[in-house]
């Protein structure tokens, strides 16, 4: 649960606003500069694809997650991206920067050979087919496991170890554990699976019901 | 709540041109398809394609149920679909419940029918504090809810995304489809406003 992504119900950010009306898209010109390029290298520049840019952004420091703001941290899982499949050199991107306004800096040259994964998807998109019948029908009492996984996962880190019940079988998709780290799609059944406020935060939590969507290997009978 | 900010830190802004320039020169984006995609979000896709499903679902019962039924066709009907809307489905608000969406992970939502997510949404305050206090957080963001509305908090943790149906407004009665679209907001479609 190292991961600075893992945000939710952590404690420390304050209060909320309402909401502002008519906000742009892009609040500064460079946002969607950097949204864009981080579309085109997710898949086409770097090989890699959405679940391991999720993967990069949940690598990111807490300053280089939190400092620059929503595109900021796109931009800073891009470059973590294009690094780690070399097609930039480590400090490239600063040291152009630097180059940019003047100050006599070396600039990494491009590394000879890329390191792209080698890994292709079996069909666009993440939903895919699942033979077996689903382990978990509406209505069934399922926990999510008490586990830490050391790579990426979509387990949320506050339901670890929590009962709800089965509220929706989702479309079977394919799983972001191993899809993130190229290491098969592993197609799974798909869970919503509703829990009861006191059971994720005490009985003094308010009163409401929250509902997380649950791979079939995060949950087990309850 | 943010760190504190190391001064020597380049400006995002400083290393998105940087690195623009760094694909550039070797070939590997190009500025004019980059120009299309921020174009793209700034001026076609955003939550006035929501409001159209919205609208029309308030005024076309026969629509209303297939939408609610299996949300990402019956929005596919009405043109809109994409990235981050591989399979939509459509929460729906009663006088006795209301839903709010949230993806405490990153900030997944649901791009064919609302674009790009503002600002409060992409917020730690927001991510951390809705799946725990949604309803003093709601308060914050100037929606009281009475005791006895049920409060549903969906946290976006798959590929799934979520669309809330709001209620349709008292006194809409004679509006036609097109001044119903106008009345539906970002806000009240992820569940912040009602």
């Amino acid at each position: 649960m190292g991961s600075i992504a893992q945000m939710g119900g952590t404690d420390g950010w304050g209060r909320a606003s309402a909401p502002t009306l008519d906000e742009p898209v892009f609040a500064e010109s460079w946002e969607g500069r950097a949204f864009a390029m981080t579309l085109l290298t997710m898949g086409r520049i770097s090989g890699r694809n959405l679940d391991s840019f999720r993967h990069a952004l949940g690598s990111l420091s807490r300053e280089d997650y939190l400092d620059d703001g929503y595109y900021g941290r796109w931009l800073n899982a891009a470059e973590l991206m294009l690094t780690e499949s070399a097609i930039l050199a480590p400090g490239a991107v600063d040291a152009r920067v630097r180059a940019n306004r003047g100050e006599q800096v070396d600039e990494p040259p491009a590394p000879e050979q890329d390191a792209k994964p080698d890994y292709k998807p079996t069909a666009a998109g993440s939903l895919r087919t699942v033979e077996d019948p689903p382990r978990f029908a509406v209505g069934d009492r399922v926990a999510a496991k008490d586990v830490d996984p050391t790579g990426h996962t979509q387990l949320v880190g506050y339901l670890r170890g929590r009962t709800g019940a089965v509220t929706i079988i989702q479309p079977a998709a394919l799983l972001p554990d191993t899809h993130a780290h190229f290491e098969g799609e592993n197609p799974q059944h798909v869970y919503a699976v509703a829990f009861d406020s006191r059971e994720l935060w005490g009985p003094d939590a308010e009163a409401f019901t929250l509902t997380a969507d649950l791979y079939d290997s995060y949950l087990e009978p309850a | 709540m943010t760190s504190s900010i190391n001064p020597d830190r380049l400006s995002p802004a400083l290393r998105t041109e940087a690195l623009e320039q760094l694909l550039t020169e070797r070939g590997l984006v190009d500025p004019a398809v980059m120009d299309k995609f921020i174009s793209t979000y700034e001026n076609d896709v955003g939550p006035l394609n929501g409001a159209k499903v919205v609208a029309k679902a308030w005024t076309d019962p026969e629509y209303r149920a297939r939408l609610l039924a299996e949300g990402t066709g019956a929005i596919k009907e009405l043109g809109f679909a994409g990235p981050q809307g591989e399979h939509i489905v459509v929460l729906e608000n009663t006088a006795a419940l209301h839903n709010v969406v949230t993806c405490t992970l990153c900030s997944c939502y649901p791009w064919p029918v609302l674009g790009l997510p503002p600002s409060w949404y992409k917020d730690p305050v927001y991510r951390a504090r809705i799946v725990r206090e949604p309803r003093t957080v709601l308060a914050e963001m100037g929606l009281e809810l009475v005791a006895d509305v049920e409060v549903k908090v969906w946290d976006s943790s798959s590929e799934v995304r979520y669309l809330v149906l709001p209620l349709r407004p008292a006194g809409t009665e004679g509006a036609s489809e097109e001044e119903l679209t106008a009345l539906v907001t970002r806000d009240m479609m992820v569940g912040v406003a009602r």
